[in-house]
């Protein structure tokens, strides 16, 4: 029968499936960090049970942590609490640990791919919804609650319904300036912060075969945002390249046996999907989201949708959105002062994104009025900007360059924007508050954050692009 | 786990669409390490100033909103995955959540914790919305076993749906870890068997 690839990964890590249960689902690696685990390893605790398969399970510190003098004692006592838990439940438990000071440690979504822990075919959890970015290596990758996290520990499964499948295709070209984080942002905006629900999609078509895996995992780390679960990519040769010889990676006849699998992962030409949605590349432009969720996407040479377009019951909710981010409906945000410019998260962090932004800003300047915090996903990424010298690029531009960590993504150390500010972010969600009390985000491309960066204000990237 | 069987109880209305779960329990309260005392910071930017003086105008500010369910627009808990948002609703006193749509992970989170997410019609939703416009103390009942919703006043009533699994977990108090680990002999076969 033929199989979507997201049926013939699960159906591999089946362990019993029957009629009005679950499935109960095999994981074969658990990330998990300080801020989802604290009390699921207490529940082992009242349970008296271990952690049922420590070596499936990485460890590291991200969400919580400063982004300045890592090697110090965290300042802020909630933090600093939570992150010496997690040393000494790992520990307790028998877990590998990538903490603060250690070459792995980073953002959890960032360092399981660069140490060659994600791979095809694979299934993998973590306590945090961005778990989707691993899907790029064609692996059933996906988010889960606290509740869950303590089932993994205690069990190495989960009981899951088997998810709907969307395949989403993006065919073409590419247009200038335009780059995979404006893909999903086009897409997001096109089916709304909730249209995927219930869902696993696979992203497929010539556009999104072209793109890099760090592109790639741009692409599945938002899928959450439409509400779908996991994301996933076929794995191709790009996947193989990019996998070999990193340091968890398979080798020798290990590598040749995985590849062999990992060759038969895709879905067949006629496997049925339940729902089918197709994409055209060079229909998409930079992106920009004006308002507080998302779908709240368009492209940046538009104006903002007219509250009295939006379905009647919504227009509550939208003109609220709107109220929140100091923004009139059917007005351009071109020009716009920007106060902060955020380049880091789980969603653009990595080594290809910070070249990106070096290679725009090269002999540039930030604007006076701009704020500029560029934060690595890892220590790997940091170490390797550091080795291409991109480090003195960002220093020259007045960007900041920090450690790595969740940041002002979501604001849990002390990287929060002011209220009221405005910040033109490269992370996932524009939610309200998300990168600070009342701060107001604004989600883009690192290009088009490196644009906002160099003039100060809300800038169309391309315009840029054609002075060189 | 908490068990849940049947609830009758006024309403809090929240007619808001895509509440995220940064607005439920936003992420600088996320450090603490135990499951409790979340409640006091739910919906924490909405319910209190920078002063920490609470919002007269937010619902849960407004002596005439009481009860043990919270109803609110479509796509309720997209975002992030944190518990902690299912533990505030808890921990601040409610053990059903009414919407035309709940985001997944939300929900799960929900139902593993005894807290109960009912999805209705867009039409039914309305319906509580003017109910309890009319009249604060409006009275719902939900009854888990025979799945059905009751708007006391008007008498109209919906059908939910739920998995009759974790219907099973939450009439009797069961959770998943107690399901999986009584097939140990499974997984360990499973691993064995690759």
């Amino acid at each position: 029968m033929s199989k979507t690839l997201v049926e013939k990964i699960w159906d591999a890590h089946v362990v019993k499936s029957e009629p009005g249960f679950p499935d109960i689902l095999y994981i074969d690696t658990h990330l998990i960090h300080e801020v989802t685990s604290p009390q699921a390893f207490d529940g082992l605790r009242k349970r008296g049970l271990p952690v049922l398969r420590p070596k499936q399970t990485v460890a590291t510190a991200d969400h919580n942590v400063p982004t300045l003098n890592q090697l110090q004692p965290i300042k802020e006592e909630l933090s600093r609490y939570q992150v010496d838990m997690l040393t000494k439940n790992c520990a307790e438990f028998g877990i590998e640990l990538y903490g603060l000071g250690h070459p792995f440690q980073g953002i959890v979504h960032v360092i399981g791919p660069e140490l060659g822990i994600t791979l095809p075919g694979k299934t993998m959890v973590c306590g945090d919804s961005h778990t989707s970015t691993h899907g790029a290596f064609g692996a059933i990758a996906f988010g889960i609650g606290t509740s869950q996290v303590e089932q993994v520990f205690a069990t190495q499964c989960l009981l899951q319904q088997k998810p709907k499948t969307m395949k989403i295709e993006v065919n073409g070209t590419l247009g200038k300036g335009v780059t995979a984080k404006d893909i999903i942002l086009y897409i997001i905006s096109k089916i709304s912060a909730a249209g995927g629900t219930g869902y696993f999609i696979e992203y497929a078509g010539t556009a999104i075969e072209a793109l890099s895996m760090e592109a790639r995992m741009t692409i599945c780390n938002m899928s959450i945002e439409m509400g779908a679960r996991g994301g996933l990519i076929a794995p191709d040769q790009i996947t193989f390249d990019y996998i070999k010889g990193r340091e968890f990676a398979p080798a020798g006849a290990e590598w040749d046996k995985a590849l062999a699998y990992w060759k038969t992962l895709y879905s067949d030409a006629d496997a049925k999907f339940d729902s089918v949605l197709n994409f055209q590349a060079e229909d998409i432009a930079p992106m920009i989201t004006y308002g507080t969720n998302p779908g709240m996407g368009m492209g940046i040479q538009e104006n903002i949708p007219a509250t009295k377009t939006q379905p009647e019951k919504e227009q509550l909710s939208y003109q609220k959105a709107l109220d929140y981010m100091g923004f009139q409906d059917d007005s351009s945000l071109i020009g716009k002062p920007v106060d902060y410019v955020f380049i880091g998260s789980c969603t653009n962090s990595r080594i290809e994104d910070l070249r990106e932004v070096a290679d725009f800003v090269k002999d540039k300047q930030k604007a006076e009025n701009v704020t500029v915090w560029i934060v690595p996903g890892s220590k790997q990424v940091e170490q390797q900007a550091k080795n291409e010298g991109l480090d003195k690029v960002f220093e020259k531009a007045g960007f900041q360059l920090r450690e790595p960590g969740c940041s002002a993504c979501l604001g849990m150390n002390e990287d929060k924007i002011p209220a009221g500010k405005y910040c033109v972010s490269t992370s996932n969600r524009n939610f309200e508050g998300r990168q600070g009390p009342d701060a107001r985000t604004l989600l883009v491309s690192p290009l088009t954050a490196a644009a906002a960066a160099v003039t100060g204000k809300i800038t169309d990237v391309r315009e840029l692009m054609a002075e060189v | 786990m908490k068990k849940f069987e049947k609830l009758t109880s006024a309403v809090v209305p929240l007619n808001i669409e895509n509440i995220d779960t940064d607005q439920i329990i936003p992420a600088r309260f996320l450090k603490a390490t135990t499951r409790e005392g979340f409640g006091e910071n739910l919906f924490r930017d909405w319910r209190y100033n920078g002063d920490n003086s609470p919002k007269a105008d937010f619902v849960l500010n407004d002596p005439a909103y009481s009860g043990k369910i919270l109803v609110a627009g479509k796509n309720f808990g997209c975002g992030s995955s944190r518990e902690h948002a299912a533990w505030a609703i808890q921990d601040a006193g409610f053990d059903v959540v009414i919407s035309s749509f709940f985001a997944d992970i939300f929900k799960g989170n929900a139902l593993n914790n005894g807290l109960l997410p009912i999805q209705v019609t867009e039409d039914f939703l309305a319906a509580i919305f003017k109910a309890v416009g009319q009249d604060h103390k409006a009275i719902l009942t939900v009854d888990l076993e025979n799945q059905k919703v009751t708007l006391t006043s008007t008498n109209e009533s919906a059908d939910f749906e739920i998995n009759p699994y974790k219907k099973s977990c939450l009439i009797n108090g069961y959770d998943d870890i107690d399901f999986i680990l009584n097939q140990k002999n499974l997984i360990e076969a499973f691993e064995q068997a690759r």
